[in-house]
């Protein structure tokens, strides 16, 4: 009898995607997005699998999983009437009443690190149900008491039309959920390997949590089957290099 | 059919120039008799984000401002030229969220002054654009504050597609982002990978792909055109090229020496 190779922290990341998208009918992805786009491809397949409700997908800088014939605006037209049920934003801040700064640090306009720029989210935020935060790195300087800069707000004052905003943050170290009537996150499960203290000191904003906060669930059988086989595929027709070292990891480890 | 040169000829100094995001077909053949051609103070408007040409045209100094909703190089990291500009606060930015420059493409589309759209509200965004406005929803029963985009007007659009035919029809396959810059466009300056004898509009199957004649100025032909950028369907991005920009253009004089050697290429 072979031995399942325990998963790998990334695999975790990309399960617990998975988990916080269940419910959805579409998806979509921003391009350079690799576990956010492997978590829905693993919806898709879990689904599938059982015959349940299919799953959309909609990966932008994709030609194999993308649905858009009408330029770069059908994303949003189809976001404002309700179309896309969750979308993926990250954010070089990220404060603790759920405002994201894509911009830059310092005083802006002349900011002493520039980033990108806000791209959609000044819109998504606002009309996709489930936008789903994710970020890697947590760290004071991502995580902090209030952004420099407002891409988008957290929440919004009576009376301001909106339909959608943060649904879940999803960092390297755990998953906090986002609570609209009190504009604050709540500890939800902190990653194997890692601890409530260590996650305390890496994030610069105040949280609701438990008295003791589980652990994020890893994934089962079926998951990592479906994971290291059809999702890596798929994977790597958009993110050739993240399916690669994926691979590369689970070898070293065998 | 019309050459690099005389097309840049019609971008004159203090013009307001539409360009469309890395994938959509970026004419970085372009770039250079731009450059060359001596003018200044060019408004530079990104459908919807911005790369490696607006990169270089900021760092060549002929631009005055930045409408984008973002900038970057992609996987080769951000754009240092603009990121230099914005430091020493050489350069305007006006921020935007890309579907607020497609609502503003859209009002000049359908030649009405402005239109509105969802969103922004609380964000710093609206905050920093004075000519974006918030208004109450007029046929609300309730509050309903909403903001209004004004119309972009470019005087000038160029982008990159794979074929034109010799009537000045261009193609644009599904990449409608071309097509509502032309729209919105006052002139429009295209470059083909390709030049086709056939009338592209007298066959359905690529009519319906096909940007026509009256919104197109000016066609040249050029072989990998949107260089070191992909072109959809044809060719993919030179990714070690975009990585190669990035590392030398992190200083002033870097850049430079990168751009001599970029115009020889071509």
């Amino acid at each position: 009898m072979s031995m399942i190779q325990p998963p790998l922290p990334r695999e975790i990341l990309i399960c617990t995607i998975a988990r916080l998208l269940d419910g959805v009918r579409h998806v979509a992805v921003g391009a350079s997005s690799p576990i956010p786009a492997a978590g829905a491809m693993l919806l898709r397949a879990l689904k599938e699998r059982v015959g349940a409700a299919p799953v959309k997908i909609s990966i932008l800088g994709s030609v194999e999983h993308n649905f858009f014939t009408n330029g770069s605006t059908e994303l949003f037209d189809c976001a404002g009437q309700g179309r896309i049920d969750a979308f993926f934003l990250g954010g070089g801040q990220i404060d603790g009443q759920g405002n994201i700064n894509l911009v830059g640090v310092g005083d802006y306009p002349r900011s002493s690190v520039r980033w990108p720029g806000s791209f959609g989210s000044a819109y998504l935020y606002f009309v996709v149900p489930r936008v789903i935060l994710f970020r890697e790195e947590h760290t004071p300087r991502v995580f902090v008491e209030k952004v420099d800069f407002i891409s988008a707000p957290g929440t919004s004052d009576e009376g301001v039309y909106r339909t959608g905003g943060p649904y879940a943050l999803v960092t390297g170290r755990g998953l906090f959920r986002f609570d609209r009537q009190k504009g604050r996150f709540r500890l939800d499960s902190i990653h194997p390997g890692h601890s409530f203290d260590e996650i305390a000191e890496a994030t610069g904003f105040t949280f609701e949590h438990d008295a003791g906060p589980g652990v994020t669930p890893s994934p089962d059988v079926d998951e990592l089957d479906l994971l290291r086989g059809r999702v890596l595929d798929e994977l790597a027709e958009t993110y050739p290099e993240f399916a690669a070292q994926m691979r590369q990891s689970l070898t070293e480890i065998a | 059919m019309e050459d690099l040169q005389s097309l840049a000829r019609l971008v004159e100094t203090g013009m307001r120039l539409a360009l469309p995001v890395d994938y959509a077909g970026v004419s970085m053949a372009m770039v250079h008799p731009l450059i060359e051609r001596g003018i200044s103070d060019l408004d530079v408007v990104c459908v919807p984000t911005g790369g490696l040409q607006v990169d270089m045209l900021v760092g060549a100094g002929v631009v005055r401002s930045v409408e984008t909703s973002a900038i970057s190089l992609g996987e080769a990291g951000g754009a240092p030229c603009f990121n230099r500009a914005v430091k020493e606060g050489s350069i305007l930015v006006r921020d935007a969220t890309c579907p607020a420059i497609h609502t503003g493409l859209m009002a000049a589309q359908k030649g009405v002054p402005f239109m509105p759209m969802r969103g922004l509200i609380g964000s710093d965004v609206l905050r920093y654009r004075q000519d974006w406005k918030t208004i109450d929803n007029p046929f609300a029963e309730a509050s309903d504050p909403i903001v209004l985009i004004p119309a972009i007007r470019p005087d000038v659009a160029i982008f990159h597609v794979p074929m034109a035919d010799r009537h000045g029809n261009v193609w644009i396959g599904r990449r409608r982002e071309l097509a509502a810059m032309a729209y919105a466009s006052a002139v429009t300056l295209v470059t083909a990978e390709r030049i086709v004898d056939k009338n592209l509009l007298s066959d359905e199957v690529t009519a319906t792909g096909t940007l026509p004649s009256l919104y197109v100025t000016a066609v040249a032909q050029v072989t990998r055109g949107a260089w070191p950028y992909g072109l959809w369907g044809e060719y993919s991005a030179d990714t070690q090229e975009l990585m190669r920009y990035a590392r030398e253009a992190r200083t002033a004089q870097g850049f430079s020496a990168y751009m001599a050697g970029f115009g020889e290429a071509e």
